[in-house]
């Protein structure tokens, strides 16, 4: 965990009092909504569909037991019970009231949680690797790394009035769980010939109505000059970014338009000139940072203890085990993903009553941290793995010990038309009918790996470009289509689906995605052959031919 | 960002004013006595720009009582009934088409 001291908790509570004035302006009629909208939006704070929404930041996706309880603590007193996990390490409440906005801000304060750069067109949330700082392989915590990213563009007149909004992930391991490729800024942490750390620099990533996949400009920069090497790059994009079209003004089109060579030329040019200023982190402040993170004190611990052989001869217990549990960088200790992807239920959703028996089961089991991934799952990320079959019975008394972590139910989506104002078409009801529809276990595991990612328009918050099989919403007079892609993936080897053909009817994505699994079934090589692996070797015809055939 | 006053209104049926209210975002609608309900019952119908261009920009002028106001279509039955014209409209009447989480 990281440790906030008097400098942090200072900024975030004179955050709530500005933004609890800044209410009370809105309210009285002192402030005009478009006077009001950017200092809302600063703030986390949308107007949906029903009522307005609001996303907290969960910087690179860790979580104390404590700020988990008080995440439960917002849903139960100022909203609905429950809360919303976001592809982004965010948690989303969907009914909050304006008036109690700035009380929920000043709850969460008292634990470090608050809403900077959750929206509007600025430095959003760092994210990183959920399973950051125990993954076996990891070249360093990359956390550190994304707190000072966090610090030093908090705030920042360079990072907080932007062409569009701007997304940096990081991760450091070989296999990439942050999606950095589909990110502004992508920086993957790894050691030169010299055996120092630094990054790979990737830009120019994203989804939505344009989508990229990000590009190496630098395949090396020192960790020292980490910062001055990301606000070049934020410079050059401030000063050639578009602000007339808000479809051209992601750092995505600036990349595409000038080529990759010249912006990263003009990057180059730009950080000659600053490279050796103020920005330049000397090891005294990285050490400073990193001494903030605290570990836990791990025992010495068997890898296959007594309470692991025995629960063992459960099924069910092994079914669980076998894909929500993965190995730790400490023997005895596994990392546990909570999947908060229920059979018919909203992907990434958690009731108060929920978080707060993980808060506890963190305490019992976790040292008292939680995770939250881009997938929209939780991870308890330090148990040790004599408590596993104690845990998976505690955690499946909560309803999130379904054992479909990776597999075909395991969907992300985006909230859709049930909640979002910019959304065409549902979002929810599509996962959960799949969820129904491949709710067998086994069935589940025959099929093997396989990401389903929705979105209800193109802005694509569900990540449906990359999703193994992609599910976009569009709207045809009035009426809900959903165009089916297959073939992305967000991790090192990122690329975008491919679209299969036609949009199909809400009624008909269900049976479409059971035409494509039964495709990919009857079509792979082996049976370990993974659907995403079939289709980079057969391409995308044989699954469009198995689909339109009939319709 | 155009104002919803200035974008061109196209109304081809039946229509009302809807926003969300301030300090809720609760769903609302404008009446004919120039005030917000939550209930679509007690909107005011336009069925012609002109009508619709005024009472968006009234419902737009109310800053302090609504926020993002803007033209729905709805569907008037034979028996004078009100329902939402389309499934964003529904959803934002009669709320999420899921089952919610946690029930109230």
């Amino acid at each position: 965990m990281y440790a906030y001291d008097e400098i942090d908790r200072t900024l975030v509570n004179e955050r709530v009092a500005e933004f609890r004035d800044q209410v009370e302006r809105r309210l009285s009629g002192e402030l005009t909504e478009d006077e009001f909208k950017m200092l809302r939006l600063q703030n986390g704070v949308y107007l949906q569909l029903h009522a307005y929404m609001f996303r907290v930041a969960i910087p690179y996706g860790t979580l104390s037991s404590r700020q988990l309880r008080k995440l439960a603590h917002v849903a139960r007193t100022y909203d609905r019970g429950y809360g919303h996990f976001t592809t982004r390490q965010n948690v989303q409440f969907n009914w909050i009231k304006l008036k109690d906005l700035p009380d929920a801000l000043a709850d969460l304060a008292e634990v470090g949680i608050h809403a900077m750069q959750t929206s509007g067109n600025n430095m959003r949330n760092v994210t990183s690797d959920q399973w950051a700082g125990v993954a076996p392989g990891e070249v360093e915590d990359p956390r550190i790394w994304s707190e000072l990213l966090r610090q030093h563009t908090t705030l920042h007149p360079e990072f907080s009035f932007l062409p569009r909004k701007f997304k940096i992930a990081i991760t450091a391991s070989a296999h990439d769980r942050a999606a950095i490729k589909i990110h502004d800024i992508g920086l993957r942490l790894h050691k030169n010939d010299k055996g120092e750390n630094g990054f790979e620099v990737l830009v120019g990533g994203g989804l939505g109505r344009t989508p990229f996949i990000a590009k190496t400009i630098k395949p090396f920069v020192h960790g020292r000059d980490i910062l001055s090497y990301v606000e070049a790059i934020l410079r050059v994009y401030n000063q050639y970014g578009r602000r007339d079209n808000i479809y051209k003004a992601r750092i995505k089109i600036l990349v595409h338009e000038l080529g990759i060579e010249k912006f990263a030329g003009e990057v180059e040019d730009e950080w000659r000139q600053m490279r050796d200023g103020a920005l330049n982190l000397d090891d005294e402040v990285i050490e400073d940072i990193r001494s903030r993170f605290s570990y836990p004190h791990y025992e010495k611990l068997p890898h296959m203890p007594e309470e692991l052989r025995k629960a063992a001869h459960d099924p069910a217990f092994e079914a669980w085990r076998k894909n929500s549990t993965f190995a730790h960088k400490i023997q005895g200790y596994s990392i546990v993903t909570v999947s908060l992807k229920p059979v018919g239920g909203p992907p990434g959703d958690a009731t108060a009553d929920q978080m707060d028996a993980l808060a506890d089961l963190a305490d019992r089991y976790s040292f008292g941290e939680i995770r939250v991934g881009h997938e929209q799952n939780l991870a308890l990320p330090h148990v040790a793995r004599r408590d596993l079959p104690a845990l998976w019975r505690a955690l499946d008394r909560i309803g999130f010990a379904t054992p479909n972590v990776n597999l075909i139910t395991d969907i992300i989506a985006c909230p859709g038309l049930d909640y979002c104002s910019l959304a065409n078409a549902r979002s929810i009801p599509i996962a959960q009918e799949l969820t129904r529809r491949f709710a067998n276990h086994e069935l589940a595991n025959l099929i093997g790996r396989l990401h389903i990612n929705i979105s209800g328009c193109i802005n694509a918050c569900g990540h449906h470009h990359v999703g193994h099989i992609g599910i976009l919403g569009v709207e045809k007079n009035d009426e809900e289509f959903y165009q089916v892609s297959i073939g992305g993936r967000a991790d090192e080897d990122a690329e975008l689906g491919q679209l299969i053909g036609p949009a199909v009817k809400f009624e008909e994505v269900a049976d479409v995605v059971e035409d494509i699994v039964e495709a990919y079934l009857a079509l792979r090589a082996a049976p370990d052959e993974l659907f995403i692996d079939t289709v980079e070797r057969l391409g995308v015809e044989p699954f469009r031919e198995r689909v339109y055939a009939t319709r | 960002m155009t104002s919803p006053l200035q974008q061109k209104i196209k109304v081809t049926g039946p229509s009302v004013v809807t926003a969300n209210r301030t300090w809720d975002g609760a769903v609302i609608y404008r009446t004919a006595g120039k005030d917000w309900s939550t209930d679509l019952a007690r909107a005011a119908i336009v069925r012609v720009a002109d009508e619709a261009r005024a009472l968006l920009a009234e419902s737009v002028a109310d800053d302090l009582g609504a926020v993002g106001a803007y033209i729905a279509p709805v569907q008037v039955g034979n028996d004078g009934r009100i329902e939402p014209g389309n499934l964003r409209e529904q959803i934002r009447r009669s709320g999420v088409t899921i089952g919610l989480p946690v029930q109230l």
